[in-house]
């Protein structure tokens, strides 16, 4: 099997790169970093990679609001060039940070296939920034790679991360034809609106999203912090009772399903 | 400077959790009536952009076009009349202070091509209902915002933006000293805020007659900085007449002492550098370093704390030839958040914003660095009302062969990241001061905001750099900011500075401003110069502004131009030598203190409600989840631990090497409230407390470094004094018998409140923090139990030692029989519970501390959400001790252990040695259950226990409101 080249961004404030990295590799692609400043300088070198990743972080400080000044940065330099690069086949990813500068740039959830802001991530209803483990179930939703109905937990880090439509019309179009890949559940698996299983508020429970086509993926909780086995909070009672740990935590199925993805198109 | 304001809002029909907080926040200072508060986001913009420009931007860049509507007023605009029944805070930063959304606003600007005119910000609260706008006001200046940093206008736009400019005074300034005498020296030293003593000035006067001339004002204000005590520790290092005797240099003859003589071969770089170094495998060594910033952070908690993270930071990025930080660690002393508002000096800060302003502090620069905060502890004292402590610390990973620097002549002064500004002058010397009532007004010079993006930056350069091997020697800007920096660098060598090249924040610094001026996120490097291209292209690569300001020389002279004029010509052997050595009396004089009659306990139950409720003692889960714990994916033991995630949790355990098992533990011990009794007692149980934690995480007490940071009230008092030489004798005689070596620490000597005829002064504290490596993180545990039917093992002897303890203190006591260290049992303990947990028999484990056994127990269970059962008249004990005493006594050196029945006389034999008794078991009925034989002291549902630990620091009010009954 070949390694899909993965792009992992830097920027200024990104700080997961190298978790991300590290999650990439592991899965079976060939990862690479590439500054916004390079990126920017040569924009046609997203033609060489298979894989975008936008990692988490606060790119910019967050000033404005989260992902704001990257997003505003890589539409000036860019144009529609991340739209083609998804176009012809590539795959992205935006985890957290990287999630929201994807959403202000208008690659999701792109029901229009054009580069408008047609959701937001704004504040969590606590008005601060957390960091707590919750409980996920990806949907069967568009998306190429995740596959459905399972249940994942992994850590949610931010302050901004509400997922908010124009209208409940909107917000329920997410849900409905298949954009919502990711939610948050309560401790039965229901979706929840409710603090703390959904940690900031968002209505419908959205924690991630995908795009039109499917190729896109962005969500707030950490797959990259929890793709090792010892990541998982309770791994010292799956230790304990079964012996041996998995050999992944629940973040890896992400990496390891857009790489396969990624090797099935060539 | 006029300008167009843009407030950006979020539109009526979609919540608003700003304006919400702000609301909560305005009646929680006591305005009665508001009905509704709408935050806005402010942004002033240079009145060179044209209307259609600014709403352009507007659109594309300030506001969500989801979510958010702006209003624009023109730079002429007058001030709107308030809607009725409504008036509008504006909160805006003073002129001067750091404004980091500015700088961004200010790139978007560029990215979208149009001109890059001066920017600001400001936030602004329209609150409907609230009467009286003076009254309004006031509460705003406290609520939402600080009176130091901050200006708070009512009904107006904020006027446009601070000019900046100001006259620049490019004058030398000789400071004649030749006809003073001792006073007049001191007054001089006083008036210029220098903060040095007669002795020091008799030493400079006679250094300048010897060259016949004398002293420029950036001259004293080098020597100044650089023999500061927050730089030259020249209390510790001074000779102290103690018992008799004269110690000369009490850490060397101490601290140091006791790492020389344990000479332990994982020691790299020991008290040489800017944090410790310690061997982590064949390749990689971690270091750590724990600073103080308490002096910035009593004036503006949220800035202070904010730029003491960023500090300790840099201090790690600045070790050897530069570390990568993988955590921090932050430990707290408040006064109790519900101190009564009349029991609050004037000048001082209600403690809960303090509290408040600390944690969103670390939170706001932690978090936007990337680096996680996974340690640390919060502990309150009536005594720090006006010196709240902020202790902060950093880890750092680097290639063992990169563990020193290599400093050379020849090569270029590299100075890289943030622009100088006038903030933070005089930090240095401050930070030796005592605060009084005043402070807050006259200080305002040494407060500073912190901008960790631009840090960031920096950090990511640096690291860049490193990995290409492109500098020799670096170090970060601290106190007394390049005077301080390079003059260190140049020791032994000699350094020729052109101040002019150094970028500026604004115009208007006079040359010796920007020599010491404090302003954050600066690093400077020493560069040879075949490497210096490359290494400015990697600075440009990483957005990270880079300038030459000299070369390193070999003259042995500081010397300090501004455009080619010698402002300062010093030299270094003075420089770093000429301190007179300080010598001071230190007598202990044992307080009298006594144990209290207390009636027999009849309130069990009651009894250990009050000790979880105690904010010493209770969940700390509000502060904790707003640090980001889990960044760098390195966390395989988070700071809350459990079935539901919120038990405490003794140590962090990290994996800095993604995909090896190999780990660091990390945990601290302190506990001011012993010193009230004996400093001995303190510092004793600060080692003991940090090693019990780091061994019931799963750490190896015999890979374990240590650091020492003091916190005192005032050195100057040969009593206060006396009380530090005592605890630092107890710390090192029990650090020998560990055979943990320090390996960095730091102190704080000076933490005295002066309010009228009143001094508050803080108890002696002494913070130790203990770092270990572990070759298999898969043996480390938490504290939670893990199964009903487990045996509960208590290690350890319990003693009838409760002065300062917990139990007492809820009984308004405070005691005389503070814990003490049984040494060799110490050890035995330590390592006889490590040979039990690295042997796989112990399930979870969890050390006695504040609140004794009761409260252990209690935690070990809210963790598991299981119940426990414990007979008191099990426990090991010196001498036959009241139930009440066994339950809550502190004695040190105890381990409480959750063990597989079958595993029992297998941990037998690993315990051999050491006392140790089963105690009870875990249960599957969900009670706390405390017995005395057959008698039932306590049976608490554990849910009434853990909202009683919930509820104290529930500040948001949804901890409580998810326990399961």
């Amino acid at each position: 099997m070949s390694s899909p080249r993965a792009l992992i961004l830097r920027a200024p404030g990104i700080n997961c790169e190298r978790e991300t990295f590290d999650a990439f590799a592991r899965a079976g692609a060939a990862p690479e970093f590439v500054h916004v400043t390079q990126l920017l300088a040569d924009p046609d070198c997203l033609d060489r990679f298979a894989i975008l990743a936008v990692p988490g972080g606060f790119a910019y400080g967050d000033d404005i609001s989260s992902g704001r000044v990257l997003a505003q940065e890589l539409k000036a330099g860019l144009g529609d060039r991340l739209l083609r690069f998804v176009d012809r086949g590539g795959l992205a990813l935006g985890i957290c940070n990287g999630f929201q500068a994807l959403v202000r740039l208008g690659l999701l959830p792109c029901t229009q296939h054009r580069l408008e802001e047609e959701v937001t991530l704004t504040h969590n209803l606590s008005n601060h920034y957390e960091c707590r483990w919750v409980t996920l179930q990806t949907t069967k939703s568009r998306c190429v790679f995740l596959p459905a109905g399972l249940t994942l937990r992994w850590p949610a880090a931010h302050g901004e991360g509400r997922l908010m439509a124009k209208d409940a019309a909107m917000q329920r179009l997410l849900v409905d034809e298949g954009y919502a890949a990711v939610l948050y559940v309560d401790a039965q698996g229901q979706p929840t609106e409710r603090y703390p299983a959904n940690p900031n508020g968002s209505p419908l429970a959205i924690a991630g999203l995908t795009n039109r086509s499917g190729r896109v993926l962005g969500i707030m909780p950490h797959p990259d912090r929890s793709y090792l086995p010892t990541h998982m909070p309770q791994w010292r009672r799956t230790l304990q009772e079964q012996g041996n740990l998995p050999v992944d935590g629940d973040g890896m199925v992400v990496f390891r399903e857009m790489v396969k993805a990624a090797q099935a198109e060539g | 400077m006029q300008a167009w304001r843009v407030d950006v809002l979020v539109r009526p029909e979609h919540p608003d959790p700003a304006g919400a907080a702000g609301q909560r926040a305005l009646a929680a200072a006591g305005v009665h009536g508001i009905t509704a508060v709408r935050s806005k986001r402010g942004y002033l913009l240079g009145s060179d952009l044209s209307e259609a420009q600014v709403r352009s931007f507007a659109r594309a860049v300030l506001c969500d076009p989801v979510l958010d509507l702006f209003v624009v007023h023109a730079p002429d605009a007058v001030d709107p009349e308030p809607r009725p029944g409504t008036h509008t805070l504006v909160v805006r930063p003073r002129s001067g202070v750091t404004d980091p959304v500015a700088h961004s606003v200010q790139k978007a600007l560029g990215d979208l091509q149009l001109p890059q005119v001066a920017t600001g910000t400001y936030r602004a609260f329209e609150v409907q209902g609230a009467g009286d706008g003076q009254q309004l006001v006031a509460a705003a200046r406290r609520a939402l915002a600080n009176d130091v940093v901050h200006e708070v206008l009512l009904d107006r736009l904020p006027p446009g933006l601070p000019s900046g400019a100001g006259s620049t005074d490019l004058g030398v300034h000789a400071i004649p000293l030749a006809h003073l005498d001792r006073h007049g020296l001191e007054q001089l030293s006083k008036k210029g805020g220098l903060a040095l003593d007669g002795d020091e000035m008799l030493a400079i006067q006679a250094h300048f007659a010897s060259l016949g001339r004398a002293p420029t004002r950036m001259e004293l204000e080098t020597l100044a900085q650089t023999w500061s005590e927050h730089c030259k520790h020249k209390t510790l290092t001074g000779k102290v007449r103690w018992q008799g005797k004269v110690i000369d240099n009490l850490l060397k003859s101490t601290i140091a002492h006791v790492t020389r003589t344990l000479d332990r071969d994982f020691c790299v770089s020991v008290f040489v550098d800017n944090a410790g170094i310690v061997k982590f495998d064949d390749v990689d060594s971690v270091c750590i370093k724990v600073e103080t910033h308490n002096r910035p952070s009593a004036i503006e908690p949220f800035g202070g704390a904010g730029t003491g993270v960023g500090g300790v930071i840099r201090d790690v990025l600045g070790t050897g030839l530069g570390a990568r930080p993988i955590a921090n660690t932050d430990v707290f002393c408040f006064a109790p958040p519900d101190l009564r508002a009349d029991e609050v000096p004037a000048g001082c800060l209600q403690p809960l914003s303090v509290l408040k302003g600390v944690v969103s502090g670390v939170r706001d620069y932690g978090n936007p660095m990337g680096i996680p905060t996974v340690n640390g502890s919060v502990h309150f004292d009536e005594n720090f009302v006006g010196n709240p402590l902020v202790y902060v610390g950093n880890i750092g990973i680097l290639p063992t062969a990169r563990a020193h620097k290599r400093p050379k002549a020849g090569n270029h002064i590299v100075a890289l990241g943030g622009r100088t500004g006038r903030d933070g002058i005089h930090g240095a010397t401050f930070s030796s001061l005592e605060l009084h009532t005043d402070s807050e007004k006259t200080s305002s010079g040494a407060v500073q905001i912190g901008d960790p993006i631009t840090e960031r930056k920096a950090m990511d350069a640096v690291l860049r750099c490193a990995e290409l091997d492109l500098f020799d020697a670096i170090t970060d800007c601290g106190a007394g900011g390049f005077s301080s920096a390079i003059g260190e660098m140049a020791e032994g060598f000699g350094a020729d500075v052109e101040l002019q090249h150094a970028p500026l924040k604004y115009q208007g610094l006079s040359p010796w401003e920007v020599w010491i001026s404090e302003a954050q996120e600066r690093m400077v490097l020493s560069v040879a110069p075949a490497h210096l291209d490359r290494l400015l292209q990697v600075c440009r690569e990483e957005a990270c502004e880079a300038t030459v300001l000299g070369t390193f020389t070999d003259t042995g002279k500081l010397v300090v131009r501004h455009a080619g004029t010698v402002h300062a010509e010093l030299d270094l052997h003075f420089l770093h030598k000429g301190l007179p050595i300080r010598e001071r009396e230190a007598i202990y004089r044992p307080g009298e203190h006594r144990e209290p009659v207390l009636p027999k306990e009849t309130d069990f139950a009651g009894a250990l409600l009050a000790a979880l409720g105690d904010y010493g003692v209770c969940s700390k889960e509000w502060i904790i989840r707003q640090y980001d714990h889990e960044v760098q994916a390195a966390s395989a033991g988070k700071p809350l631990c459990g079935v539901r995630e919120n038990g405490p949790s003794d140590a962090a355990v990290l994996t800095p090497k993604l995909g090896s098992r190999r780990g660091v533990v990390l945990s601290n011990g302190l506990n001011p409230r012993y010193s009230r009794i004996d400093p001995a007692a303190m510092a004793e149980c600060a080692l003991d407390e940090a090693m019990r934690n780091l061994v019931a995480a799963g750490g190896d007490p015999d890979y374990t470094a240590i650091l020492d940071n003091y916190c005192w009230g005032n050195t100057k008092d040969p009593y206060a004094f006396g009380e530090l030489v005592r605890a630092t004798e107890a710390l090192c005689a029990l650090a020998i018998t560990y055979r943990t070596p320090f390996v960095s620490g730091k102190d704080s000597l000076h933490n005295e409140f002066r309010a009228g005829d009143r001094t508050i002064r803080i108890p002696g504290c002494i913070l130790v923090t203990a770092m270990g490596v572990v070759t298999d993180v898969q043996k480390t545990l938490t504290t939670d139990c893990k199964r009903a039917g487990s045996l509960l093992v208590l290690v350890g002897t319990t003693k009838d030692e409760l002065g300062g303890s917990v139990y007492y203190k809820t009984k308004g006591q405070l005691g005389a029989n503070a814990p003490r260290v049984d040494h060799t049992l110490g050890r035995q303990v330590l390592h006889a519970c490590h040979r039990a947990i690295d042997a796989g028999l112990v399930r979870s484990a969890h050390d006695l501390s504040e609140g004794g056994l009761a409260v252990a127990a209690t935690e070990m269970a809210i963790g598991g959400q299981l119940g426990v059962r414990i007979d008191v008249a099990k426990v090991p004990v010196a001498a036959p001790l009241a139930a009440e005493r066994v339950l809550f006594s502190e004695s040190q050196s105890r381990i409480l252990m959750e063990v597989d029945p079958q595993h029992l006389p297998a941990l037998s034999s690993r315990l051999a040695g050491v006392p140790f008794a089963v105690i009870g078991e875990v249960t599957a009925a969900r009670d706390v259950v405390f017995t005395d034989a057959e008698h039932e002291l306590l049976a608490v549902p554990l849910a009434r226990a853990e909202r009683a630990w919930l509820q104290p620091l529930d500040l948001d009010g949804t901890l409580t409101a998810e326990v399961r009954s």
